[in-house]
């Protein structure tokens, strides 16, 4: 951004020009009782060197050099150098997609591959350019669906992120959308498919199933997706740990997937900005939200890459639109661009497999609270003891426990959901099971 | 360019009545401003058009894309939709070659051939378009 110095000679021709005496006069025409009639709390300019050291000594308070083992949605992975390079490149970090976006080759291009390893990474047909985050591609996900069935209805499993079930309820709530929950199988932590099965009915447009789920359990997808399509409903497969698709199945039988990448190459960052992503089957192209960037010749024959099906976009269908959506996380999607690059097929495998293998260690010394499948999360009993308590005795070792579930699931009080990484070392994951 | 025998509105759809049945379609001009044409979709209200569907006169019964744009489709007459020009699924582009004849929309009963009255003809309408430019 450039930096536009203005000394008060300046000020006073601009001032003139404008007409008026003071900036102040600038904002007359606000009414009296909006204004703020005082200077703003701000303090006087500080000097280069004391700012710097003010940010430095706000850094200094950050948890650096702690072990982590808090999961729940947001993940402790390892950021491959190359990622920060290849981003903060001028070319990414400063341009805006123009209005003419095939200007833009370079930015449609690194979509383009992005699109194209998230189809390769699931085994969907068609990926958009991305969605701001996971909770709001998975409410994208379910309108979709109500599209696609001419139904409204939502079966949304208790084992999906709490979180993203508030957003969906957001979503949904003045969108004619009834959400009914169904329950979890109290000894696997996955979710209770004859539930849904009794709960489901012909006026449902979509379940909505996540995997791993919220407590790290591994769900049947293939199956919840069986019991929708006999009620003509579609099966909707959040997730918000993608390594996982290093290691577990694609479910063939999902009509839309819709997750958070946040695990691939993008920081915690306090909650954001993350990339979601919405994946699905060409037939269900047309009622996708979001941009999508494809493949095409231009005058000269040369490859080159144009955005596409745009007419289900906001600035041309208007109020017929898929979404209110009319862009991308694309710098933050080039995050998960490069890492997926850097790590490859055979990368990703041995990462997620890292990350199973030390979350099965971990587990392993514990008492696990579920006996399904888990990946690289799982929920532990703390055996009549206070979560908060196991935590803040954590925290004085250095190290940040899970989290206590009775914030999201009342019956859950006594129980922690944590998580191990391929960062996770046995000596933190040691010390850890020795507090419990 | 613009048959005499057809009728048209200032939506830009045509239909040509023959006893109480029409086929629809959209015209020249239309297809011209609308660029190559890429998808055409038929729904009314939320639902897929079928066949059996009865429509109001100015009622939505689908869209036309091309690559930058999209338009609504309006039934010109009131009736019970009798066929669907499948075809247009597959070859869109049709809409660009023969808009007047082979790249029609929809077939229609009429149930009220009254609203014949109120659209316009063939010189009626040149001079709208005309007047549009």
């Amino acid at each position: 951004m450039r930096y536009l110095p203005k000394s008060d000679s300046e000020r006073r021709e601009m001032l003139a020009a404008c007409g008026v005496e003071s900036a102040e006069d600038l904002f007359a025409h606000l009414p009296e009782a909006v204004r703020l009639k005082r200077p703003l709390d701000l303090p006087d300019g500080v000097s280069e060197y004391e700012i710097v050291d003010y940010f430095r000594r706000q850094g200094d308070r950050n948890a650096n050099g702690y072990a982590s083992f808090l999961g729940a949605g947001v993940y402790a992975h390892y950021r491959p150098v190359l990622v920060d390079t290849v981003v903060s490149r001028g070319e990414f970090l400063t341009s805006y997609t123009p209005y003419q976006a095939e200007i833009s080759q370079g930015t449609l291009t690194t979509i383009f591959e992005f699109q194209t390893m998230i189809c390769q990474l699931t085994g969907m047909d068609v990926a958009n350019a991305s969605m701001y985050d996971g909770s709001t591609a998975l409410a994208e996900a379910a309108l979709m669906a109500a599209r696609l069935t001419s139904k409204g209805g939502l079966l949304v499993a208790r084992t999906v992120h709490p979180e993203y079930q508030e957003v969906l309820q957001t979503y949904a709530k003045n969108q004619g959308m009834p959400i009914t929950e169904f329950g979890y199988d109290p000894g696997t932590g996955a979710a209770d498919l004859d539930d849904l099965e009794r709960k489901l009915n012909s006026l449902d447009a979509a379940v909505i199933l996540q995997s791993p789920n919220f407590f790290g359990v591994v769900e049947d997808v293939n199956r919840a997706a069986e019991l929708a399509h006999r009620r003509a409903a579609l099966l909707v497969m959040g997730f918000t740990e993608a390594v996982s698709l290093g290691i577990l199945q694609p479910p063939a039988e999902a009509d839309i997937l819709a997750g958070e990448l946040q695990s691939f190459a993008i920081s915690p960052s306090y909650g954001g900005p993350y990339a979601g992503i919405i994946a699905t089957r060409d037939r269900f192209v047309r009622q996708m939200p979001g941009r999508l960037v494809g493949e095409t010749t231009d005058t000269h024959g040369n490859r080159a890459f144009c955005l596409t099906l745009a007419t289900r976009e906001q600035h041309i269908r208007r109020e017929k639109a898929t979404s209110n959506i009319c862009t991308n996380q694309a710098l933050i999607a080039l995050m998960a661009t490069v890492f997926m690059s850097v790590y490859g097929k055979q990368g990703l495998r041995e990462l997620a497999e890292q990350n199973l293998a030390k979350a099965h260690y971990l587990a392993g010394k514990l008492t696990p609270r579920f006996s399904g499948p888990f990946f690289n999360e799982f929920v532990v009993s703390t055996n009549g003891r206070n979560p908060e308590e196991i935590n803040r005795a954590l925290l004085e070792r250095k190290i940040i426990g899970g989290l206590p579930l009775g914030r999201f699931y009342p019956e859950l009080s006594g129980a922690m959901l944590l998580c191990a990484t391929e960062m996770s070392r046995r000596e933190d994951m040691d010390a850890l099971a020795a507090i419990f | 360019m613009y048959p005499e025998n057809y009728r048209y509105t200032k939506e830009h759809e045509w239909v040509l009545v023959e006893g109480d049945a029409g086929t629809v379609g959209i015209t020249d001009h239309a297809q011209h401003e609308l660029g190559d044409i890429v998808y055409v979709d038929f729904k009314y209200g939320r639902d897929t058009l079928k066949a059996g569907q009865q429509v109001e006169q100015g009622k939505s019964i689908g869209s036309v894309e091309s690559v930058k744009a999209v338009s609504d489709i309006y039934s010109p007459v009131s009736g019970e939709i009798v066929g669907i020009n499948q075809s247009l699924a597959d070859t869109p582009e049709k809409l660009n070659a023969d808009p007047h004849g082979e790249a029609w929309l929809f077939k229609i009963r009429l149930s009220n051939p009254g609203e014949i009255a109120s659209l316009l003809s063939a010189a009626d309408y040149e001079a709208y378009i005309g007047a549009e430019k």
